[in-house]
């Protein structure tokens, strides 16, 4: 029972906290098979109860607030929350707009942030490396 | 008696064994699947990675559900795949549990673990799961009737051979090849009625293109929306060991021949030649009924699954059907 099984077998889940769907693309092309990410053994999962990681995009709205909080609350643990983009880790291209709460660390715990505006899929899957990286850590220690 | 005590003996072997091979099957399914979308794919353990880590999770049950249907219903299902795989001939030998039951038993323990399915995804009260139960139950009634029709047909045949012989018995049925006991347009139609229990297959396993219960893309995870944990593990094994047990099925019907008695071998050496056979012949079955099917076709719509299952599948299989007892009447 380490979290390092976790490592190998990791099923994704995205929430969209309002992003301008440029980072949801890359999401989706980093799902290609061009890049292949089932070698590393992730896929991505329609329901947050299936997954293990969240993928959130986004600086997170007003009216997202909750249901991120919501989707974060539903992922059974050990979970870990990797940002994707300029928005989610600092709001970016709309920083300090009226309608924000975000960026995302105010709402839920991150474990990883991929910046760019949008990542390249090699960022997100870098992202997921050091997700592995962290895990690993995390398990030793317990 | 003691026979009794020696099934008893070997129905955890089974269970193992039958886990195993199914998690490996389903590797190397995944890996296939990779390599027709020019991918690598993951590696051959990863089922076992998937299923350790999903014991490891934290296992939520809503606080709408219904609890105890919530949480019995995987065990129900797994239990189900399992008692299946007591009644198919599995490497060679006749069924475990020869005797004890038949083909028509086999086809209502199949029924099991999608009724399971579809009690769980009602019990846990989502509505994606509601709409994906609902789906569950269309795809089963639709899937069952060519199914019945391929496998009635398939005994009949078997029954013509002589009289008072358990037809049904799939100990009986593995141990006659029935494409010996036809004529050439009886053979027709059992190569009909053997494309239509292969593409039964699909939909009684849920994979693509008849996953319409669980597509994941509409609506979430369909059925299994609100399992997590050690109860996502439990039907995921359970999926997987359907998967085995249904392809054993088709074996033990249309390609049930030994390879020991072609290569004139005995002893262990046929014993093991004839269970390597019998995983070939397995993983064939796997690879067309299943693999390939699922890479080659996008998902249906359940409204066209209905269609395809009761339109033309049962078409097919009544006019293979059909071609049978014109066969049989001739041969009297
Ligand atoms: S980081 Fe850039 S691409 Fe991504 S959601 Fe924000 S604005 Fe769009």
């Amino acid at each position: 029972m380490s979290l390092k099984d976790l490592n190998r077998s990791l099923w994704v889940f995205h929430v969209n906290s309002g992003s301008c769907n440029g980072c949801d693309i890359e999401i989706v092309a980093t799902l290609t098979p061009r890049y292949d990410i089932e070698r590393f053994g992730m896929k991505l999962v329609g329901t947050p109860r299936h997954a293990d990681v969240l993928l959130v995009t986004g600086p997170v709205t007003r009216d997202m607030e909750k249901k991120l909080r919501r989707v974060f609350d539903q992922t059974p643990d050990p979970k870990v929350v990797m940002v994707i983009g300029n928005c989610g880790s600092t709001g970016g291209v709309f920083y300090e707009s009226y309608n924000l709460v975000g960026p995302v660390d105010r709402i839920i715990p991150v474990d990883v942030y991929v910046a760019g505006c949008p990542p390249r899929p090699e960022a997100i899957i870098e992202g997921v490396v050091k997700v592995w990286a962290k895990l690993e850590k995390r398990g030793e220690k317990k | 008696m003691i026979e009794a005590l020696q099934a008893i003996a070997l129905i955890p072997v089974v269970a193992i064994v039958g886990i195993f091979i199914s998690l490996l099957f389903k590797g190397i399914d995944r890996i296939l699947a990779a390599r027709m979308q020019a991918r690598i794919g993951p590696p051959l353990s990863q089922p076992f990675i998937d299923v350790k880590k999903l014991f490891m999770k934290e296992n939520i049950v809503p606080k709408n559900s219904v609890k105890w249907l919530f949480e019995i219903m995987p065990i129900v299902s797994l239990t189900a795949s399992l008692v299946v795989l007591l009644y198919v001939p599995l490497f060679g030998f006749k069924p475990l549990l020869d005797g004890y039951g038949d083909l028509i038993l086999v086809i209502y323990l199949f029924a099991i673990p999608s009724l399971a399915m579809v009690l769980g995804g009602f019990a846990s009260s989502s509505r994606y799961a509601t709409i994906g139960a609902q789906r569950e139950m269309v795809t089963m009634l639709s899937y069952e009737f060519p199914l019945a029709i391929s496998i009635i047909a398939i005994a009949w045949v078997i029954s013509k051979t002589g009289t008072c012989i358990p037809a049904f018995s799939l100990g009986t049925i593995f141990t006659i090849p029935v494409w010996g006991l036809v004529g050439p347009i009886g053979f027709l139609g059992l190569v009909l009625l053997s494309l239509v229990m292969l593409f039964v297959m699909p939909g009684e396993i849920g994979t693509v293109p008849f996953d319409a219960p669980e597509a994941e893309t509409e609506i979430g995870g369909g059925v299994l929306t609100e399992y997590s944990g050690r109860n996502l593990a439990l039907f995921y094994i359970s999926s997987s060991v359907k998967t085995i047990a249904f392809a054993a099925l088709i074996v033990a019907l249309i390609i049930p021949w030994n390879i020991s008695n072609i290569l004139l071998l005995g002893g262990t050496g046929a014993i093991v030649a004839d269970a390597l056979f019998f995983l070939a012949k397995l993983f064939i079955v796997v690879f067309v009924g299943s693999t390939f099917v699922r890479v080659a076709i996008a998902r249906f719509r359940i409204t066209q699954i209905v269609k395809i299952y009761w339109g033309y599948a049962s078409l097919a299989a009544l006019f293979g059907l059909l071609l049978i007892a014109i066969d049989l009447s001739w041969m009297v």
